[in-house]
């Protein structure tokens, strides 16, 4: 479902290149789940974003659900994120003012839905993370482990291909981590596409494949149980 | 809840309406969570708003009681009266109508009526009941006067033709003369002093109020012809003369016909200026319009220029406000918002900021005027014309878009990865 092709990605930096990313080639099947791994610097968050399209890469061709990605122009490229990928930040990312529910429903918003049909679609994600007794919660009432679960509602809620999640329990205690690293376990065994960029081996061994960057190049592929 | 993922979307134009439905309501919430930032932000829309609503409602009071006081005189209506260039007044020359000129437009003009002449009558010890004195103008006319001036007797009679033509020391008094002059509310058959001759009250007129805190009501009224004995014939008094054209559309033909006739008589040279003016009320109240119009506009433009100042405020406070944003801007951009949505969203809260600062200012401005109506004594209630409110609104909202271009673009053209790792 997924397919890198000779990506590469360089930035410049004054008058130096600066290369993130170096001839990748990556395919990744539908209901995977891949732990993106490397130190920092290794080009996993630059990896991130060219997967996620919130970047272009430099070179080579990158194809999400059959679509070309990289001849998309920006608003198209807002379409893919909107439809095909669910993101999960470190940081949860989530409007602070705002109640869950609308939280959960920011991204049926792009779609053109009605009010009502976010609502249903808000509350039934997060009644999937079990939060269903907190829709009208604002964000900081909660707790970390509560804030990320609310990320993946919001995540959820559009039906994406693939979930993206960048350290997704870097913010977290590690019984927490556990608990969020189950939620993707199920999510993983519901037929969901997963793909978890993490430093930390101890998240990567929740994943059926490690995917190990350094410097820009791919060093290690392997499947694990 | 992870099968096949449809693709749903309404139609474009509901899309539009929900997206629109949001932007106004995400405005909202921010400018809430503001509060004092946002009043502020308002503040030059407010002013600006404010003053033009409440110059407008008193000039709008102003031009309405004005109006209605010329309502009385009907549009087919003529006054004719004397004019002096300030040439010949500085070389002692007054102009004036004479009674020749009246006998001359009732003979020598077709299609008009009721053709009444008015003079002011000056006698030296003024109207007095007794030890009691009116400082009330005596007014020497005929019973037309009734007509073209929609005035009518309250109790008694009005000078009749018969009173004119036999000089009878008859007098109808305006209600603020009878009060004055310590007469009963029934005063008729009572004598008075004009001068020194006794008339005696056959009427009073009707009361009309006060108009700029000056009394309609002071006056008394003797027949023009019995007017003219009393002034003597070697002072020979200025006059008005008032007719009706019968017909409304003959009013243009019959103004030239009674130019052209008083000139010759006047023997006033082709390319000398006329030494009179016959005035009709339609151009009196058009030049009271034209006036107040004048006024609107070169006030509306300058508050135009305070609004714009206020716009400046706006975009100030929006360019804040799309930095301390950033991060949000780059979540909803992550989460799929195309730029036109962004655009949209920063667009509609600084019109709506701007539209917020312009309904408070109407508010205000409306108070603003019923304030200094009240202050001003006598001064018209004001009015605020619906116009005023519409053309406040619109233009305020036009201010919140001009000015909210600038943000929302730059809010719109933010790269998402940047704005996601802004701090």
């Amino acid at each position: 479902m997924i397919e890198l092709r000779g990506i590469g990605k360089t930035y410049q930096m004054g008058s130096t290149e600066l290369v993130a990313l170096a001839d990748i080639n990556l395919q990744i099947a539908r209901n995977e789940y891949v732990a993106l791994i490397g130190p920092s610097g290794s080009g996993k968050s630059t990896m991130m974003n060219v997967l996620g399209c919130l970047d272009l890469p430099s070179t080579g061709t990158y194809t999400l659900d059959g679509e070309a990605v990289g001849a998309l122009s920006e608003d198209e490229l807002a379409r893919v994120r909107n439809r095909k990928i669910g993101f999960i930040f470190q940081s949860y990312y989530l409007m602070p003012r705002t109640t869950l529910a609308d939280n959960v429903a920011q991204p049926l918003i792009y779609r053109g839905l009605a009010p009502s049909v976010r609502r249903d679609r808000a509350n039934a994600a997060l009644a999937r993370v079990g939060l269903e007794a907190r829709v009208l919660h604002k964000p900081n009432e909660l707790s970390g482990g509560q804030r990320q679960r609310v990320a993946i509602a919001r995540a959820l809620v559009g039906r994406p291909n693939v979930l993206l999640a960048d350290e997704p329990t870097g913010n977290l205690d590690s019984k927490t981590a556990r608990e969020i690293m189950g939620v993707f376990g199920d999510l993983h065994r519901e037929g969901m596409t997963i793909i978890v960029v993490t430093h930390d081996p101890a998240i990567a061994a929740y994943c059926r494949r490690v995917v190990r960057l350094h410097d820009g190049h791919i060093v290690e592929d392997r499947a694990q149980s | 809840m992870i099968e096949a993922a449809p693709i749903d979307e309404g139609n474009r134009l509901q899309a539009f309406f929900y997206a629109l439905q949001e932007c106004v309501r995400s405005a909202l919430a921010s400018i809430r969570s503001h509060r004092m930032r946002s009043f502020l932000t308002m503040l030059g829309v407010i002013i600006g708003v404010a003053s033009v609503i409440c110059i407008v409602s008193l000039l709008q009071g102003l031009t309405q009681s004005v109006m209605n006081e010329f309502q009385g005189i009907g549009g087919n209506t003529l006054i004719i009266h004397s004019q002096t260039s300030r040439e010949d007044r500085m070389l002692g020359k007054s102009n004036k109508i004479r009674p020749a000129d009246l006998e001359l437009v009732k003979l020598r003009v077709a299609g008009i009526s009721n053709v009444t002449p008015r003079t002011g009558i000056g006698v030296p010890g003024g109207v007095r009941n007794g030890s009691n004195i009116s400082t009330a103008p005596i007014l020497a006319t005929t019973s037309w006067f009734q007509l073209s001036n929609q005035a009518y007797p309250r109790i008694g009679r009005f000078i009749t033709e018969s009173d004119n033509n036999s000089r009878r020391r008859v007098v109808v008094l305006g209600d603020q003369a009878r009060t004055d002059l310590k007469l009963p509310e029934n005063p008729l058959g009572t004598f008075i002093q004009l001068g020194s001759d006794w008339f005696k009250v056959v009427g009073v007129m009707e009361a009309r109020g006060d108009f700029f805190g000056q009394s309609m009501d002071n006056y008394v009224v003797i027949p023009f012809e019995t007017g003219r004995a009393l002034a003597g014939p070697e002072r020979e008094p200025d006059m008005g003369i008032m007719v009706t054209v019968d017909n409304l559309d003959a009013v243009k033909d019959v103004t030239s016909r009674i130019t052209a006739l008083l000139r010759r008589a006047h023997k006033i040279g082709p390319g000398d200026s006329d030494d009179f003016e016959v005035e009709s009320s339609q151009t009196l109240t058009e030049t009271i319009g034209r006036v107040s119009r004048t006024i609107t506009l070169v006030i509306s433009a300058v508050v135009g220029i305070s609004l714009l100042v206020g716009g400046v405020g706006i975009m100030n406070i929006m360019l804040v406000s799309v930095t301390e944003r950033t991060r949000e801007i780059g979540i909803a951009k992550a989460l799929g918002a195309p730029r036109s949505f962004i655009l949209m969203q920063f667009l509609i809260e600084a019109m709506v900021l701007a539209v917020i600062g312009g309904v408070i200012g109407i508010g205000f401005g409306w108070l603003l005027g019923e304030l200094a109506a009240k202050m001003i004594p006598h001064f018209p209630p004001p009015a605020v014309p619906w116009w005023a409110i519409a053309g406040a609104t619109g233009f305020s909202a036009l201010v919140g878009m001009l000015f909210g271009i600038l943000p929302a673009r730059r809010a719109a053209n933010l790269a998402p990865i940047d704005a996601l790792r802004h701090e």
